[in-house]
């Protein structure tokens, strides 16, 4: 068998996909028109699937200090910040990182995967043991995997599990990294990190945060899970993207230990890539300055996940968390999701089509992410077309049961 | 000290239930092209038999793992270690 027989199997499935008449695997957005609208197959469509928990990737302040670094500072930095240096704007993007989670110590990263490769396979090495949640983003699989750990799995927000896994190490629980999300990216459900931190003091362990989707988004300054659960002392480090509710591309590593700088030399993700973009630097650092500066957005957010929350669970869809700025709807079979999601973005709606084998216990899903920058109008176009696609759904299969 | 002939008769106990579409488990039975476990079903085996034995089966040695065989000798090296 040569190398690329291998993909086979990919083939067969996609093509199955493909049989049914639905294409979500090359979807292309013609023209972005607002953090919430663009031009799908033709036609105006409402993005609720991007991430934009915000609504900053068009703020005018983020576009001008981008266009402004653009100017003065170019295109790229055309290498890696070991080699050719920091610019100026990477120091100071760390330094505004820093300040926004009141901690001594932050590390830029080119991409949110990079800093979960980054700082993961920095802290735990042979010898170290990780405890990763279940149901982790394939970064954090990724970055345990790069460092030679040995990395255990504990069920998805199961702090017995846990407990009973670090009971199993014995003394070497002392040398575990644990790692969870603020909030999981699929269902929308968040660590129960009180009393995770309670364990990870009784074992001595170490514990790291990811706030990708959480960041912005909880908290009473936006810092995310552990801000809002009150645990930020007892949490060792905290990473997260620049992709989300920042609006731009890049991660970060965040921590109150004053080792935590050597990860800049241990780190190949950080060693060995070019640093982020000035434009990139340059907008990031006025998003962070808007989420501080305009709590309005958060409170936004959260009404606008509110509302759409309610209206799909009065439709009658079961859904995957409590509210949140990630909202999954759980539909039963694969065939129905695949079908459900083209009649979406038929009406005008985009959302993530999550099947399995992506997706936790093997779920079918049809994946929202809410944003700020939602209207009220665009809010009941999408819960209107959620009510069109599951009255046609069921109607079909009424229909094929009789 | 548990050895791996005292493992494999509880070992084939646990697999049994996913052993629907084929006949009798052996040894040599390889866990997914024969008993047709898809990646969830393997995770789900796996903390089963954690909890059975009260082990932790590291990711790192699931590469290594394809048969039933293989599987009862990594607990048996796990309860050993």
């Amino acid at each position: 068998m040569s190398l690329f027989e291998k993909f086979s199997s990919i083939q067969q499935a996609r093509q199955e996909i493909l049989q049914s008449g639905v294409n979500p695997f090359h979807l292309t957005i013609e023209k972005i028109i607002s953090p919430t609208e663009a031009v799908i197959n033709g036609h105006t469509t409402i993005l609720v699937g991007t991430n934009n928990y915000l609504g900053l990737t068009f703020h005018p302040d983020s576009i001008q200090a981008s266009q402004e670094a653009l100017a003065q500072e170019g295109t790229g930095t055309t290498g890696s910040r070991m080699a050719n240096g920091s610019f100026s704007s990477h120091n100071d993007l760390e330094r505004a990182i820093a300040d926004f989670y009141g901690m001594p110590h932050a590390i830029v990263f080119s991409t949110g995967y990079q800093a979960n490769l980054g700082v993961l396979s920095a802290l735990a090495g042979p010898g170290d043991t990780i405890l990763m949640d279940g149901d982790s983003h394939a970064s954090i699989y990724d970055g345990c995997r790069l460092g030679g750990a040995e990395v255990l799995r504990f069920k998805h927000n199961d702090v017995t599990d846990l407990d009973k896994k670090l009971r199993r190490l014995g003394d070497r629980s002392r040398r575990t990294l644990i790692i969870v999300e603020g909030i999981y990216s699929m269902l929308g459900d968040r660590a129960p990190l009180k009393e995770i931190v309670d364990i990870k003091q009784q074992y001595e362990a170490t514990l790291v945060v990811d706030e990708a989707h959480s960041l912005g988004v909880l908290g009473n300054r936006g810092r995310g899970l552990a801000e809002e659960a009150g645990v930020e002392q007892g949490v060792d480090c905290i990473v997260g993207t620049f992709s989300k509710s920042l609006g731009s591309t890049g991660g970060f590593g965040v921590s109150s230990h004053p080792e935590f700088e050597f990860i800049r030399y241990t780190s190949r993700p950080y060693i060995f890539t070019a640093s982020p973009c000035p434009s990139v630097v340059a907008s990031t650092k006025v998003a962070l300055r808007i989420i501080r500066e305009t709590p309005q957005l958060r409170q936004q957010l959260w009404k606008n996940a509110k509302i759409l929350y309610d209206g799909l669970e009065h439709i009658g869809y079961t859904l995957g968390a409590e509210v949140g700025p990630v909202i999954a709807a759980m539909i039963p079979s694969k065939e129905q999701a695949l079908a459900m999601w083209q009649g979406l973005l038929e009406q005008g709606i985009y959302v993530n089509l999550m099947i399995p084998p992506a997706t936790p216990n093997g779920e079918s899903l049809l994946r929202c992410s809410v944003s700020a920058a939602h209207t009220p109008q665009q809010l009941e176009t999408i819960i209107q077309s959620f009510a069109n696609v599951y009255s046609q759904i069921n109607e079909h299969a009424a229909s094929v049961s009789t | 000290m548990t050895t791996y002939a005292e493992i494999l008769p509880q070992l084939l106990k646990t697999l049994t239930p996913y052993a629907k579409k084929m006949g009798q488990l052996k040894e040599s039975t390889d866990l997914v092209s024969e008993l047709g476990l898809d990646s969830l079903q393997v995770m789900q085996v796996l903390l089963k038999i954690e909890d059975q034995f009260d082990i932790s089966i590291p990711l790192n040695n699931l590469p290594n793992i394809r048969t039933v065989k293989d599987l009862g000798q990594e607990i048996e090296m796990l309860l050993k270690a």
